[in-house]
């Protein structure tokens, strides 16, 4: 073929073969991910999402930092057993505010996309803290530390405003509030609550997660679990067919 | 002269990194500051007694000291990520293996598994590129290579990202990006420290004797071009504080699975793909003593190779919130890719024609060429999972385990044994391994050790896969979760199994290394390269 006699130009200019070889390697992302920013049916449009609460953002963190994401998806096909098992499909909406995404990639234990309300936080804490006390089957790691580990809420303000410089719709207002409105969702008997409730909607559960006096890492993370899934408003929701 | 400016330098790292111990936000950043304090200060003392030396005349033949530490680095890293790999894959079927009752977080499984994945990808993974290819661009350039000592800079600043890395994961540092999981700042190292890779080893290119550039570097610059850009553009993050390990990732949720899985798939493609094929194009031919099959095939492959990888990411995603559109051309991009994939494959293969005898007498090229099979198996495979139908059972379940440990075992961990068997006694100046016995022994670990991990990840992913799908005549779900979890109970056991007989064979090779560099049971005196001084 005489267009592979011409390969030896480029074999001998090491210039032009790294920049085919670049030209190469970016068409394939800039096609795949560049549409994704710029088409509006990327992410539906659909009601109840919000930013995450302080102390969900903070559950949230721990999820991360603990690698949750290595075992359990939070993504749920659509396929008759996974709605069957998990809820409803997830949607790319549910996931906007998620820097990063935590879709995950396998399930050694079970999709936790809509876990929130699954359970009651007493299973919870039990649960993390001794998962075969009430799993007599799991392969579970414990958490029982998190009970003990006081949630580190100093710089809670910095954190938010940092999920803000990103993109998250976290007001000035909510970000001044933040350490107000995190401990607010412990107590919902508080002065507080008023805050929490105006910044982040009537629907935000608040109340004492861990059953604890102290505020823990188990409170963040089983607010951030029991919240899971909870926010879209599926009654208001249509599916675009062409997507 | 020189000698000063770098002692300053230093001394201003320590400085910088002494501040960040003082106002850090996390233990992690605190330990992660005394580790620069501790590498700065040590170079920094170095750099002070070497002042007012008279200046050393520039060495010249090839540059192999850094290429034996490489070789060394590249087996200790090895043993050390086998050994964690065992650790979890039992924790899986032992949960009292976490340890979390004595040690509270630091050895669950959330924690040690980007340690394991880490390590054997970047730590050993990325010490056998680092090594090869700069043992190989000089041998085929004819040229010593570029920079001088920036090649060192490379090798040990890449140690420093590992440790850096490693300690992170154990202390809860992650921005739980699946093979991107350390933090900004390690990142930002990386990038610097890459940037010098891609200096030594296209310098080299550049200076080099030969009018054509041989075809693995041209997989090896493929490779650093492209992880530099994955590297950069999926790490794209804001830092909560400059004293702080957490960053927030710059992309959220679909745009974010994306760009994650873009980079995902190809550190697959490209770290453990155009990377290893680059060795492959060199080792294979020169132990077979045979030259490439074809020219042809190899200039086809490769730019279809590297042209299509880039697209097969959205296969980690169907079914997903993405756009079906994206999904579809993953499907159709990642299927195509079995065919340049197979291209390196006929080609590394085919080199043995009219050699093929030799696998009778030498285990190290059976050893290469067993990488190749595994390396056309797990290709084959690839495609195969990459069908939305078959998707739909192997996603989420230990058959994609299965499929990278047939790959990463099979196809880069053998090549780079039979790197380090043809390296070792070239480097070290002796005149062959110190037993071949043992490398035969190393051979059936490995291979016995991958079946009974593939197979039993087959057995256990398709089971999962059928029982969670399972509906009765009623339409309801059959099975529960957890009875899932007991029914792969024993398949768990038999693929840790598989992985105590890979680590052992592991051993075995570092023990045989170990003898062959300090000349054990070799008569002949140290002698030269035959082509050029090794010094």
């Amino acid at each position: 073929m005489g267009i592979l006699n011409k390969h030896g130009i480029i074999e001998r200019n090491a210039t032009l073969l790294m920049v085919f070889s670049l030209v190469a390697v970016s068409i394939g992302g800039l096609v795949e991910i560049v549409p994704l920013f710029y088409l509006q049916n990327t992410i539906e449009d659909v009601e109840g999402m919000r930013p995450y609460t302080p102390l969900e953002l903070s559950g949230r963190d721990i999820y991360i930092r603990e690698g949750c994401y290595v075992c359990h998806s939070q993504m749920i096909r659509p396929m008759r057993d996974e709605v069957e098992r998990y809820g409803n499909y997830s949607l790319a909406a549910e996931s906007q505010y998620d820097h990063p995404f935590q879709w995950g990639s396998k399930r050694t234990g079970p999709d936790l996309a809509r876990v929130g309300g699954r359970y009651s936080d007493a299973w919870q804490v039990d649960h993390l803290s001794d998962p075969r006390s009430v799993v007599p089957e799991s392969i579970m790691p414990e958490y029982a530390f998190l009970k003990e580990t006081p949630l580190d809420i100093e710089f809670i303000e910095d954190r938010l405003v940092a999920d803000s410089m990103v993109g998250v719709p976290y007001s000035d207002v909510m970000i001044a509030s933040a350490k107000q409105d995190l401990l607010a969702q412990l107590d919902p008997f508080s002065d507080g609550i008023d805050s929490l409730y105006a910044n982040y909607g009537e629907n935000v559960v608040a109340r004492n997660f861990d059953g604890q006096e102290e505020l823990t890492e188990m409170d963040a993370l089983v607010a951030y679990l029991q919240m899971l899934g909870t926010l879209v408003d599926f009654s208001t929701f249509e599916p675009d067919a062409s997507r | 002269m020189q000698h000063m400016v770098k002692a300053i330098l230093l001394g201003l790292v320590v400085l910088a990194a002494a501040i960040a111990t003082n106002f850090a936000r996390d233990l992690a950043y605190q330990v992660h500051a005394v580790i620069i304090i501790i590498w700065a200060g040590f170079l920094f003392i170095r750099e002070i007694g070497k002042i007012g030396n008279k200046p050393v005349p520039a060495p010249t033949g090839y540059m192999d000291d850094v290429v034996r530490a490489g070789v060394i680095a590249t087996t200790f890293w090895g043993i050390a990520g086998f050994t964690v790999g065992v650790w979890i894959a039992f924790q899986l079927a032992f949960p009292v293996l976490n340890l979390s009752e004595w040690t509270g977080p630091y050895f669950n499984f959330g924690r040690l598994r980007p340690l394991h994945t880490s390590a054997v990808i970047f730590a050993f993974g990325g010490n056998a590129l680092i090594a090869t290819s700069f043992y190989i661009v000089q041998r085929t350039s004819a040229a010593r290579l570029f920079g001088g000592n920036l090649a060192w800079f490379v090798f040990w600043g890449y140690q420093l990202f590992i440790v850096l890395a490693a300690t992170g994961y154990l202390l809860g540092v992650t921005q739980s990006k699946e093979y991107a999981e350390p933090e900004w700042y390690v990142d930002l190292w990386l990038t610097v420290v890459w940037v010098a890779y891609l200096v030594v080893f296209a310098g080299t290119i550049y200076k080099r004797k030969e009018p054509h550039i041989y075809v693995a570097n041209w997989f090896f610059l493929a490779f650093i071009l492209t992880i530099a850009m994955l590297h950069i553009i999926n790490n794209l993050a804001v830092p909560v504080s400059i004293f702080g390990s957490k960053s927030v990732v710059l992309f959220s949720g679909v745009q974010d699975a994306m760009v994650q899985w873009w980079y995902g798939h190809n550190a697959v493609g490209f770290f453990l793909t155009a990377g290893f094929l680059g060795m492959m194009y060199y080792f294979v031919p020169k132990q077979a003593e045979r030259p490439v099959y074809s020219y042809k095939l190899s200039i086809v492959h490769f730019w279809a190779l590297i042209f299509l990888y880039i697209w097969a990411g959205p296969h980690h995603l169907y079914y997903t919130a993405l756009p079906d559109w994206a999904q579809t051309l993953g499907m159709v991009m990642s299927v195509i890719l079995w065919m340049p994939s197979w291209g390196g494959m006929i080609n590394g293969l085919m080199t043995l024609s009219g050699a093929w005898d030799k696998l009778r007498t030498d285990p190290i090229l059976r050893i290469m060429v067993v990488s190749i099979a595994f390396y056309g198996m797990s290709t084959f495979e690839g495609p195969v999972m990459a069908i939305k139908a078959v998707n739909s059972l192997s996603h989420y379940t230990d058959w994609t385990i299965g499929h990278v440990h047939s790959g990463a075992l099979g196809w880069n961990g053998m090549i780079t044994f039979g790197a380090l068997y043809f390296l070792t006694p070239r480097l070290w100046g002796r005149e062959r391994l110190y037993s071949l016995k043992l490398v035969n022994y190393h051979f059936w670990l490995a291979t016995i050790g991958i079946v009974l991990y593939a197979s039993s990840m087959w057995v256990s992913g398709i089971m999962e896969g059928l029982m969670w799908r399972e509906v009765d005549a009623q339409g309801f779900l059959v099975n529960a979760f957890s009875d899932t979890v007991v029914a792969k109970y024993p398949l768990l056991i038999i693929r840790g199994i598989g992985g105590l007989f890979y680590l052992a064979g592991g051993l075995v090779m570092a023990f045989n290394l170990w003898k062959t560099a300090i000349g054990a049971g070799a008569a002949t005196p140290k002698q030269a390269a035959s082509a050029t001084p090794a010094e």
